[in-house]
């Protein structure tokens, strides 16, 4: 098969003197089958690695390295601001907190009702908490005891700072039904 | 027919004409009709020829048509809201509220908002005629599967679309929708199977790296996740459908057309 053969290179015999370009072909440097497949495969390889790294980009690009949120964590006063056996009402609209000292110490409530994320009110003669939306009550300690709540309020991370400020750190959440208010830091000894 | 030309045809060979349709002339045959159908971009996605029967309402219900009638509904609407409504927390509500009470022809928002439920329904509809009748069936299970990612979709666009009012419905809306993300298996940091993506102490799947977090751009509904959705309602969700609605539409053609009855 002398045809199939001559396919494997290209020889260009030109009748004018050849341009630049063509030279290579003469002096031998032609592209064979092997080494144009070889480039080939790696013009591939390249070609999917740099895809696949421009979507691993884009997946990493809905990350965000620094977050414009509001500050989770906030100094809430020294303990002896807090009067025992009352419910604060000081970080309510502005923290979403409850602050409530017991004859032991100190802890930080949520006031996203468990049942459907409304607000409950105090109601400091019934001693409860009440949620308008649907009924739902909790004890002076978040415990649920009416309504349709499934689960008692959660209570935030409470720490003193080196000045012996109090710290609520709302990023960290402790739930009852977890057994987690057992935890040092949901609950401050005063 | 005598000598005397129509306007029709006196224009249809001029330069205009034949410039803007490939072929020219007003087409008179079976064949010239269909190459028109072809040579457009519009129609060529289109079947040239339709068998009788199988465009009768009772058998089609005319929902895939009016799926893709209504998105062009809500395309048209929706780019006139674009004009008002500003995707921040600060004016996102109160720009929604001139939309319908201020803004000329304040029902331009209930259009919008109204297609985008029939939209939900038409192609929910559309998907049950096909199905019953057998339309899914080989050669066209693969625009079924096409239908299938349309429909996903739809739901999506509506609910990207939801939390845009910026009032307790959206923010409670996407609050559960969000959450749900947050459950996913092994990409969700409340879902099963996420503490296996760690390496030693480093978990690879946390609150601030998860299907949630990506979802709503940070670890609470706020800001970031209003522009967010904005732009996956308004730029990302309906480039993508067009996509899948164009391939879908074609392969009608190309499947054989409408299915016809048994």
């Amino acid at each position: 098969m002398p045809k199939a053969k001559d396919k494997k290179t290209v020889t260009i015999t030109p009748s004018s003197p050849p341009p630049a370009a063509l030279n290579k072909a003469e002096s031998g440097e032609e592209v064979s089958r092997r080494s144009f497949f070889s480039w080939l495969s790696i013009g591939w390889v390249a070609f999917i690695a740099a895809t696949g790294g421009y979507f691993t980009m884009m997946l990493r690009f809905f990350f965000p390295n620094v977050l414009f949120e509001p500050v989770q964590t906030f100094r809430a006063g020294f303990p002896d601001d807090y009067t025992k056996g009352q419910v604060d009402l000081r970080w309510k609209e502005k923290f979403g907190v409850w602050m409530i000292r017991n004859d032991e110490g100190l802890y930080a409530l949520s006031t996203v009702c468990t049942h459907l994320g409304c607000t409950p009110n105090w109601q400091p003669t019934a001693k409860k908490f009440k949620c308008p939306c649907h009924g739902s009550g909790f004890r002076m300690t978040g415990i649920h005891f009416e309504g349709p709540a499934p689960r008692p309020l959660e209570r935030f991370k409470i720490t003193l700072a080196d000045d012996g400020e109090i710290i609520v750190d709302k990023n960290q959440k402790y739930q009852q039904e977890k057994g987690q208010w057992t935890d040092p830091e949901a609950f401050l000894k005063v | 027919m005598s000598d005397k030309k129509s306007l029709l045809d006196k224009f249809s060979v001029g330069q205009v004409w034949t410039s803007i349709f490939r072929g020219g002339g007003v087409p008179k045959s079976r064949r010239q009709r269909m190459m028109v159908v072809l040579n457009s971009v519009f129609l060529h996605l289109h079947p040239v020829r339709l068998p009788k029967h199988a465009v009768k309402l009772k058998f089609t219900w005319c929902m895939g048509g009016l799926s893709f009638f209504i998105f062009l509904i809500l395309t048209i609407s929706g780019i006139l809201l674009m004009f008002y409504y500003r995707p921040t927390i600060e004016y996102a509500y109160t720009d929604m509220i001139d939309l319908s009470e201020q803004v000329p022809f304040g029902i331009m928002r209930e259009i919008h908002r109204w297609g985008a439920h029939a939209m939900v329904i038409t192609v929910w509809l559309h998907m049950f005629r096909v199905f019953m009748t057998g339309s899914y069936k080989p050669p066209r299970e693969f625009n079924w599967a096409i239908g299938v990612i349309l429909l996903v979709l739809t739901l999506l666009l509506s609910f990207t679309g939801y939390l845009l009012p910026w009032d307790q419905l959206a923010i409670w809306a996407i609050a559960v929708g969000s959450n749900m993300a947050g459950a996913t298996p092994f990409l969700g940091a409340e879902g099963p199977g996420s503490a296996l993506l760690a390496i030693g102490d480093i978990n690879f799947i946390s609150k601030v790296s998860d299907a949630r977090f990506g979802l709503i751009g940070g670890r609470f509904l706020g800001e970031a996740t209003l522009l967010r959705f904005y732009v996956l309602h308004c730029i990302g969700l309906p480039f993508i459908i067009m996509i899948f609605m164009a391939v879908h539409f074609w392969r009608i053609r190309k499947d054989g057309g409408i299915s016809t009855p048994v």
